[in-house]
């Protein structure tokens, strides 16, 4: 059977590679894109499983919004990553260098 | 199911959609006559501020309203906050209009982002749900995302943009990992709800105090509190300036406002929990931001580490309001009143000190270096002396706003028994002293390496002039705006 603590560790173990990715990433920008949504997917987790165990729909009409926002956040990040491969011709971690003190 | 749609209440959010139906108008507007009228687009942005701001004074009624299902608040305190943002963001257009005009910039998508950034802040001020602080938290962000990549070919800006993108994205996801956390624990998405269900006691207390670390992670991201304050330079000194003169000053409101209602409005039961962590980061805060700003050669850079330095006092009044876990009204509303005077005037004198760095700049030429300040008061006395004012008021000299706003926290601070951090508070805020006063002494006893007269327009000029002296006025009569915070927080707690 699985409960609710087990939905909550996944959601847990999920937003920590997210967060863990976000950190080690040296390499490429798009990769770090997927950490952040993989942190925000494991919070939809997290709304999902408290929703259904405590009976209230709330919860879940947040998740939609998260989507919502989330794929925004996704246009403006490939946005940005665009103009800055313009700028650049790079989109490795490392390149973002010129901004330092 | 569809029967039982009741028409919400839309009286108290007139402000917020007379706003948005206004930027459609700027849209279209820009789309027509953009090309042939460079101006329009500008003027209109600011009509409907004022106009927002005439709605924000009508519907003003001093009593607490809640609409669209408990999730919008309309109090005296947003009406208040929301007056200062558009103030704030009016001002920011005016001193930024020769700026963008000289880079070309001033295209109608600068003044509709900023119109939506303005939404943004609007809705996080009114916010009584963790859905729409969500929301407006990341309307404010997307489009202040977006503002900073807005010259597309300084290879600097996309730089700092991408930088804000990625940990302005993790720091919402922190935050909205706390309030899942603490949705989990309360069973509601509410503010009221949420303190509602601590009172009667029947959360877990360990996951609450478990989703409170992420969400107090989350606000400290936004405020710029050490250690989460990696983005602030970068970002303040690789954005086009008008850009960093947005972000510097009305953003800060509507974090405050954010800060409040979720830690005192909704986790109230939490207060001994996040006013541990609070003053950890207000300490840390202080004392970084004022030892970084002294390395700093670059203006835009020192008054990024001098904000982090700014908000660690802000959040120093903010956490005086509970003593030991009692809760004394009267210290409390004396607490959250001086972290708001300290917001509104760190509003004030970050318009101005920012200002002044645009009114320096002219077509082809950045006066973002400490360099550029020097000689200023043989190049234009006036402005030298505004600047003196914003610098001596930003370093907590009297009798400037900036000495009552600091005077203010501290005593809330010494009030609430941390005579220890008060202390070390101004300590470290003499250390800070040195490169306020180091801008004051390039402008007067050093040669001017830049020679070029000041060419910003006249109504740049006077509103500057007016910044300043504003400065100094509300120095002199600090009663009138802290009796205004007070009475604003005593009509919405």
């Amino acid at each position: 059977m699985i409960s609710l603590p087990h939905y909550l560790i996944l959601g847990a173990i999920l937003f920590s590679i997210g967060v863990v990715g976000i950190f080690l990433n040296r390499k490429n920008l798009i990769v770090l894109m997927m950490a952040i949504e993989l942190m925000l997917l494991a919070v939809n987790l997290n709304f999902v499983a408290f929703s259904h165990y405590l009976n209230d729909l709330s919860g879940q009409l947040f998740v939609f919004f998260i989507l919502v926002v989330a794929a925004a956040e996704a246009g403006i990040g490939l946005a940005i990553l665009v103009v800055l491969f313009r700028n650049l011709s790079s989109i490795h971690v490392e390149d973002l260098d010129q901004l330092k003190g | 199911m569809l029967n039982n749609f009741v028409m919400p209440d839309l009286y108290p959010a007139a402000p917020e959609i007379f706003l948005l139906c206004m930027s459609f108008l700027v849209l279209f507007v820009d789309l027509i006559f953009g090309a042939t009228h460079r101006g329009l687009a500008a003027l209109l942005t600011v009509v409907t501020l004022l106009g927002c701001a005439a709605i924000t004074i009508v519907t003003a009624d001093g009593h607490t309203a809640l609409t669209f299902s408990n999730m919008f608040v309309d109090d005296l305190l947003a009406d208040f906050l929301k007056l200062v943002t558009y103030l704030a963001v009016i001002v920011v257009l005016v001193y930024s209009r020769q700026y963008l005009a000289d880079r070309g910039l001033d295209r109608g998508e600068f003044y509709l982002l900023v119109l939506y950034a303005t939404l943004g802040m609007m809705v996080m001020i009114s916010a009584a749900n963790f859905v729409t602080i969500y929301l407006g938290l990341e309307l404010l962000s997307l489009s202040l995302y977006a503002l900073v990549a807005i010259d597309r070919n300084a290879s600097r800006a996309t730089e700092a943009a991408m930088k804000y993108f990625v940990l302005g994205a993790m720091a919402s996801g922190l935050l909205l990992y706390g309030m899942s956390m603490i949705y989990g624990a309360t069973g509601s998405l509410e503010i009221g709800g949420v303190a509602q269900a601590m009172h009667h006691g029947q959360s877990d207390k360990t996951i609450l105090v478990f989703g409170l670390v992420f969400l107090v992670a989350g606000v400290a991201f936004k405020l710029g509190l050490v250690p989460f304050h990696m983005w602030i330079p970068d970002v303040y000194h690789g954005a086009p300036t008008a850009v960093t003169l947005l972000i510097g000053s009305a953003p800060k409101l509507a974090a405050f406002a954010m800060t409040l209602r979720l830690l005192v409005y909704g986790l109230f039961g939490l207060a001994d929990d996040w006013q541990k962590m609070l003053l950890l980061m207000a300490v840390l805060s202080i004392g970084l931001g004022n030892l970084a700003a002294i390395a700093q050669t670059n203006i835009k850079r020192m008054l990024a580490y001098s904000t982090i330095s700014h908000m660690g006092f802000m959040i120093l009044g903010l956490m005086s309001g509970v003593v030991g876990g009692v809760v004394d009204p009267f210290t409390a509303v004396n607490a959250y009143s001086s972290a708001l005077y300290y917001t509104v005037a760190y509003v004030l004198m970050s318009l101005g000190a920012f200002g002044m760095v645009l009114l320096l700049s002219r077509a082809g030429y950045e006066a973002e270096n400490l360099d550029d300040f020097r000689g200023l008061n043989q190049r234009s006395p006036w402005f030298a002396a505004v600047m003196l004012v914003i610098m001596f008021s930003m370093a907590g000299i009297p009798f400037f706003v900036g000495f009552f706003a600091k005077f203010a926290v501290l005593l809330a601070a010494i009030k609430a028994g941390y005579t220890v951090v008060a202390v070390v508070a101004v300590m470290f805020s003499l250390v800070g002293a040195f490169y306020y006063l180091r801008v004051v002494k390039l402008m007067y006893f050093d040669a001017p390496v830049d020679s070029a007269p000041i060419t910003a327009p006249m109504d740049m000029r006077i509103l500057l002039s007016i910044n300043g002296v504003a400065v100094a006025a509300f120095g002199l009569f600090p009663d009138a705006l802290m009796s205004l915070c007070t009475t604003t927080l005593l009509r919405s707690l």
